[in-house]
């Protein structure tokens, strides 16, 4: 049987089941596990995926992303776009209609204004809302009828899809939220732990970084749905024990995002009680090179700074010889297995915007060591590394604690000593490396370090603000708090140039093309960046729960209402 | 003794002050961010308000001093709130209403405040940590009662095996052991404590007895093999003293000899060792409550500390500081109180 048939037969059977058994609550309980507690219900107030995922069994959004990245209407009725006229075509206005007679889990009516209060709730100036970015442009939002929001950017915005639309950023019901606006966010416990949603289920019982008891919702849309009657989210723990209750003793139905060592995820599948699937995204694990001198001996103030470039990684020859010499393959086979496949690019899906860049798949330590000579390094002295001009070719490689990645550190180390380059390693504990404290030497914005080594991905499908990151003038510096995203220090007038075309082009095909452009120039043309692994996600769910359908573009629960029992 | 209990309570309440001003300014000086676990795809300016909202800007001293207000003067008129409205001692008083809603010390991790999630950790910690405890007790007085009586034979060789065995093996090794055992092999518990479980009848009972067996057993060897060495110890110490061979002299059966005259002397070092240990309860056992997912008092300090959630780890650490406090003065009053010839007066 191919993979094909196999992904037919698994589609026919998740859309024949249901019907088979269309009643709301007819297959009982269902038990999912997050290693990652969640600690509250709308995702406004955290950024945390745990929370993100949780708070989407009960909220929802105007629209979601499938599996495959396109979009589908969940509260809206179809998705606004250009050609259906949803979208103005000066692409400065968005036109959502909501569908006819929703309703509240308390049963209230769903209607523009709850959508219209979930933006002025979040870009309130005193909330701190994590979703900020979604509502990004934002000028109004019009509400002409009860079932229609208008949404009119500043800007003309080719992808107008950053409010209401996937698991960050769902409508909340204004009536429920109105006292909670700006610093008395805080205050809104019973609102913050039980929202009033559309989704599948409603909170009977939140115990904060424990567990979550949900209920089917009374007046879901659909009649027959869910399938159960009650659930349980609980969380804490490991990703290893959580494999284990899904996998080996069938305490739990559904197991979130197992980061665990290929084989030990094999070994535990044995079980025989569940099975991990998995599914890929844009999360790229990369080492950036840094552009400019992290030289301990320039004054504070000065170190990575533009106005020093780095003495041996400006040279190309040498990024590109460092980016050779890695076996990708190899890489991905030790740390991630069936959760990775090895990648050149920055933007690995979707397919719109993936560059058909392969070239550094293969590995080619001789190919490496003769770029490096050619760019002047050579091993004069006979002990193994390069120098020239009386400089060694070493080199501080750093990146966050984390078992997969010292492991990718000690082998790349292995790999840039056969070509003469000498490596020392040093890893940071992942909350002060993310932590972005700028008195702190550590972080990964202010890098001090020449390479280092961490993952990324973009919300959504749309890359544009992800290669925007790399605009000159963006860097982390000084001036700005050591805050900013252009990572490496990279600048390019051309690559800003063409940020601005991709900004101002609205046809898909043509916004495809750029973003490949911007996407090779930024890895394969400079090696400004040298993705390695392109990181999907793995998660369990039971033999008997049905309906699974693993999305990384949208929360992984986005599809619980379709979920049943397979009898 | 009460001259005696009084000078140390008031002596306690600097102590603790400055307990408090110590580990937030150790907190303030760690490295780290509440904003670490967001991801990256937010934005740094969007982190920056959210830090601001959360307080983060002002300066130590004054984000200090607003703890210990809400600590010390906001959390008692919730309490005694509480005590006048729905408690069963005190509830035919009338509601005092003091709370007016002011700002409590809030979690920045569920934006709720921090008493309350420690209230509802409580009874978890309480059940398997403290249970852990009685049992663990219950099982080293007489292993290090027989042990000592017995000195050097096989029982005792095995005992001190055992205990050695307690001590060294840490609880991240026989908990996933007990699970892969008991769980995985023979399916007799479930890996995984439900924090939700409500006891009502014999069944549910049951189910409850099945989960806490297995972090209760982890944590029972570890306090048997302290205090039964302790035990024995103090035992060894009493039994070869005058008066337990004047009591054999006297003609008193061996039972009465070692049961009443040599352990009650050597259960007063003993009492203090056990009244230490209990702070630790309330504190929970941050691995194994993480082993089993018992989600109590410990699992929510680590989760906290990863977190970077500091009210919540400075109020848990301020609460064991209390408690740890709280507990040496009742270890010296009950040494007082059992060994008549020890005064502090």
């Amino acid at each position: 049987m191919t993979l094909k048939t196999l992904l037919l037969g698994a589609v026919a059977t998740s859309v024949l089941a249901p019907a088979a058994f269309a009643e709301r609550g007819a297959d009982g309980h269902v038990n999912i596990i997050y290693w990652q507690a969640p600690s509250i219900m709308t995702p406004y107030l955290s950024g945390g995926t745990k929370d993100i995922e949780a708070a989407s069994l009960v909220l929802e959004p105007l629209g979601r992303y499938t599996e495959t990245g396109a979009l589908v209407p969940f509260l809206a009725t179809e998705i606004p776009t250009v050609e259906n006229g949803g979208v103005s075509a000066d692409l400065t206005s968005i036109t959502w209609k909501l569908k006819e007679g929703l309703v509240w889990s308390d049963g209230s009516p769903v209607t523009s204004a709850d959508v219209k209060f979930t933006a002025d709730y979040c870009m309130h100036p005193e909330g701190g809302c994590a979703q900020l970015a979604k509502f990004t442009g934002v000028d109004s939002i019009d509400t002409p009828d009860d079932l229609t929001v208008v949404v009119n950017f500043s800007t003309p915005m080719p992808n107008p899809y950053g409010p209401f639309m996937g698991g960050q950023s769902p409508i909340l019901q204004k009536a429920q939220f109105e006292q909670c606006l700006g610093a008395n966010a805080s205050s809104c416990t019973e609102a913050n732990f039980y929202p009033i949603g559309t989704g599948p289920f409603v909170v009977d019982e939140f115990k904060p970084n424990d567990v979550i008891s949900l209920s089917a919702n009374p007046n879901f849309r659909d009649p027959a749905k869910p399938a159960f009657a009650t659930a349980t989210l609980k969380g804490g723990g490991d990703a290893e024990s959580a494999a284990r209750a899904v996998l080996q003793t069938g305490e739990f139905d559904y197991a979130w995002n197992l980061q665990l060592a290929p084989d030990v995820l094999a070994s535990m599948s044995e079980g025989g009680t569940g099975t991990p699937v998995s599914a890929f995204g844009t999360l790229v694990e990369r080492i950036e090179m840094n552009l400019t001198d992290p030289s301990p001996d320039l004054p504070e103030g000065e170190r990575s700074t533009i106005a020093h470039p780095h003495p041996i990684l400006s040279d190309f020859k040498v990024r590109k010889a460092l980016s050779m010499a890695i076996d990708r393959a190899l890489l991905t086979e030790i740390g991630y297995g069936q959760a990775g496949r090895p990648t050149c690019n920055l933007v690995p899906a979707p397919a719109l915007y993936a560059s058909d860049n392969e070239e550094c798949l293969t590995q080619d330590l001789e190919g490496a060591k003769a770029l490096l000579e050619e760019a002047g390094w050579t091993d004069t002295n006979g002990d193994g590394v390069r120098e020239k001009d009386g400089m060694k070719l070493s080199l501080l490689y750093q990146t966050s604690t984390n078992a997969v990645r010292q492991d990718f550190q000690a082998l790349i180390k292995d790999w840039w000593n056969q070509i003469g380059v000498e490596t020392e390693l040093r890893n940071v504990d992942s909350s002060v490396f993310f932590g972005g404290d700028p008195g702190s030497p550590d972080t990964f914005q202010k890098f001090y370090a020449d390479v280092e080594m961490y993952a990324n991905n973009f919300d959504g499908t749309d890359p544009q603000s992800y290669l925007s990151m790399y605009r000159c003038g963006n860097e982390p510096k000084p001036s700005s708090q050591w805050q900013g995203e252009n990572i490496n220090r990279f600048c390019d007038p051309e690559y800003d140039a063409l940020l601005d075309e991709l900004a101002q082009t609205g046809e898909l095909s043509k916004r495809g093309e750029i973003a490949k452009k911007l996407n090779d120039m930024i890895t394969k043309e400079t090696m400004t960046i040298v993705p390695l692994v392109d990181r999907g996600r793995v998660s369990a769910h039971s033999n008997s729960l049905g309906g699974v359908i693993l999305n990384t573009w949208d929360s992984e629960l986005w599809n619980a209402a379709d979920w049943y029992r397979i009898q | 003794m009460l001259t005696y209990a009084t000078r140390r309570l008031v002596l306690s309440i600097p102590t603790l002050l400055f307990i408090s001003f110590v580990i937030f300014m150790l907190l303030q000086l760690a490295p780290g961010d509440p904003m670490a676990q967001v991801p990256l795809t937010v934005p740094p300016e969007v982190k920056e308000k959210m830090r601001q909202a959360l307080g983060l800007g002002e300066p130590p001293l004054v984000q200090y001093w607003k703890w210990l207000v809400q600590t010390f003067w906001i959390e008692p008129k919730i309490f005694i709130d509480w005590l006048t409205r729905d408690s069963f001692l005190l509830g035919w008083l009338p509601d005092t209403a003091l709370y007016q809603g002011e700002l409590r010390v809030i979690s920045w991790q569920t934006r709720s405040p921090v008493m309350d999630i420690v209230l509802q950790r409580i009874p978890q910690t309480l059940w398997v940590v403290g249970m852990s405890y009685i049992v663990g007790v219950l099982i080293a007085l007489p292993i290090g009662i027989y042990s000592a009586y017995r000195q050097y034979s096989l029982f005792d060789q095995a005992g001190t095996f055992i205990t050695m065995v307690g001590f060294s093996i840490p609880p991240f090794f026989t908990g996933p052991l007990l699970i892969v055992v008991f769980s995985v092999y023979l399916g007799w518990f479930p890996s995984i404590y439900d924090t939700t479980h409500v006891v009502n009848d014999w069944e549910s009972f049951k189910y409850q007895l099945q989960q806490m067996i297995m972090p209760v057993m982890v944590l029972a060897l570890q306090t048997t093999a302290q205090l039964s060495r302790y035990m024995r110890a103090s035992m060894l110490d009493n039994l070869n003293q005058d008066y337990v061979r004047t009591a054999r002299a006297k003609g008193l059966s061996e039972a009465i000899v070692v049961m009443v005259h040599v352990l009650r002397n050597s259960m007063i070092p003993v009492v203090t060792v056990i009244a230490l240990g209990v702070p630790a309860i309330f504190g929970g056992a941050i691995i194994t409550e993480n082993v089993f997912k018992v989600n109590g008092i410990g699992q929510l300090l680590i989760t906290a500390l990863f977190a970077n959630d500091l009210p919540m780890v400075m109020t848990l650490t301020f609460i064991f500081a209390f408690l740890i406090v709280l507990f040496n003065l009742i270890a010296d009053v009950l040494y007082g109180l059992l060994d008549p010839r020890i005064r502090y007066d």
